[in-house]
């Protein structure tokens, strides 16, 4: 049984295609996934990622406890800052990826959907006897992402209690958009600028409308998973359940920077010591294809005619007008500048192992 | 030799038209397109090359998946379809116009087994069901 969104009926009405995302109906596409990356690149796209789960965190072990859940450093945030990790287990194989927002009364973890349940699961799992609360606001909360270079011209004549031009990113505000009561955020998974705002899902629709309607001056157009995926990608950003899994930890993945080691007692912490230091068996890279090859998730990658690695994500990056692709390979062939070939569909294309991200917002 | 006036469909989503003098013109179908999603880029033949009705003629690769393209009928090809190199999305937008792929020089007759709009129809309906 598929879960909705409160704004599936906005999506039906301008003529998206629904696909299954992580247990829900979502909007793959508008029009063209071309298009709606290239407003997005351009000007201003609109994503429901109502999907995503919530969690608050509450009582006065809840930082404490937060702290010891993830990898990253959460006793540093302030309140009004937020911070990218992983939650891990003792192995350190990642449990999933999220975002951690430090509040003046504990926090508010937003997690991938389709991890929704097995996280929640774990998290009451680690919770001590007494003095933390977990709240599932998934079902409650809605989610829009305005991302793109017109984003803050779009959202600050429809914001009070805050300027969105003055929020720094990874930080965020109670704020009114459009008079809707707004969790707002500078966050994103586009490689834009961008905001991230969380309401009740009673008032996602209406949110929704007059985001649509202010924007489309601006040139903003709504946009779906797939331009999502697309843009992402080029950012060098990781999807969970492609790029990492249980079987993986953050070193392996390329993501040792969230992970602060000298933090104190966290689980996973001793796996991931050992990992950081340890000669690896495989290692995260980037790789650029030519503008008529594209990389697939599965495919193997091959250096002196071997397999060396597989891809976990591959597309084609429509503003860097080539194949591209997150791989794991062995640590040998994971240098930058080395020459390698992802096998498509049983013909070996030309590939290269470049630095991440594959796309850089222009400075503004 | 058919109407000119009337598509025929192959159970692989291509299409094909006659024009008459015994020529073809051939694309993939509307249903396709929307399968496919957004057409990145295509490996068409060169002129002269020559099919049987069936083969493999050339590719197209969009954000989703590459698909193999079968053509409806033999012949040579005559014409291929410049615009689509430099705008995939041609394909996407008008695929059973603007979008066509390739046009070919019929030999070996016109086969007996394509389905007409109709039974394309019912094959998407039954596809999908």
């Amino acid at each position: 049984m598929l879960q909705h969104t409160p704004l599936e009926g906005e999506h039906l009405r301008l003529g998206a295609t629904l696909v299954a995302f992580g247990g829900f109906a979502m909007p793959l596409q508008y029009g063209s996934i071309r298009q709606e990356h290239a407003a997005v690149r351009e000007r201003a796209g609109l994503f429901d990622v109502s999907h995503m789960g919530e969690v608050s965190v509450t009582g006065p072990g809840a930082l404490a406890y937060v702290q010891r859940l993830v990898a990253n450093d959460v006793e540093r945030l302030r309140p009004g800052a937020a911070c990218y990790t992983m939650m891990c287990r003792p192995d350190g194989g990642i449990v999933d990826d999220l975002l951690v927002y430090r509040d003046d009364d504990g926090c508010f973890l937003v997690v991938n959907a389709g991890r929704h349940d097995a996280d929640l699961a774990w998290m009451r799992e680690q919770l001590p006897p007494a003095g933390v609360e977990l709240w599932d606001r998934s079902p409650a909360t809605a989610l829009l992402a305005l991302q793109g270079p017109r984003a803050a011209e779009i959202l600050a004549p429809l914001t009070d209690g805050t300027d969105p031009l003055a929020l720094r990113t990874y930080h965020h505000r109670e704020a009114a958009v459009a008079g809707v009561p707004v969790r707002l955020s500078r966050t994103g998974y586009t490689g834009e600028d961008g905001f991230e705002c969380y309401c009740d899902a009673d008032r996602a629709v209406e949110l929704w409308r007059r985001l649509i309607d202010a924007g489309a001056p601006s040139g903003l157009e709504p946009a779906g998973l797939g331009a999502r995926d697309t843009l992402r990608l080029e950012a060098g950003l990781r999807l969970y359940g492609q790029d990492m899994d249980e079987t993986l930890d953050p070193f392996t993945c390329g993501l040792g920077w969230t992970v602060k080691l000298g933090k104190g007692a966290f689980i996973g912490r001793e796996a991931l010591a050992r990992l950081a230091t340890r000669p690896r068996r495989q290692d995260a890279v980037g790789l650029r294809l030519g503008p008529r090859h594209i990389p697939r998730h599965g495919q193997q990658v091959l250096a002196a005619g071997r397999p060396v690695g597989e891809v976990t994500s591959g597309g084609f990056g429509f503003t860097v007008g080539g194949g591209i692709a997150l791989a794991l390979v062995e640590p040998e062939h994971a240098t930058i500048g080395s020459a390698c070939a992802v096998d498509l569909r049983g013909s070996p294309a030309e590939a290269q192992v470049v630095a991440l991200p594959f796309y850089r917002r222009p400075p503004a | 030799m058919p109407d000119p006036r009337e598509t025929s469909f192959t159970r692989t989503h291509e299409w094909v038209r006659a024009e008459g003098e015994g020529a073809a013109v051939v694309g993939i179908t509307e249903h396709a397109q929307q399968q496919l999603g957004d057409v990145i880029f295509l490996e068409l033949p060169t002129v002269g090359a020559r099919f049987v009705a069936g083969d493999r003629f050339g590719t197209v690769e969009s954000v989703k998946a590459a698909s193999d393209l079968y053509t409806p009928v033999g012949g040579s090809v005559t014409a291929v379809n410049e615009q689509v190199a430099s705008a995939p999305e041609l394909v996407n937008q008008s695929p059973q116009a603007d979008g066509w792929l390739i046009r070919l020089a019929i030999e070996g007759g016109w086969p007996d087994d394509l389905l007409d709009a109709a039974g394309y129809q019912a094959l998407v309906a039954g596809e999908a069901g």
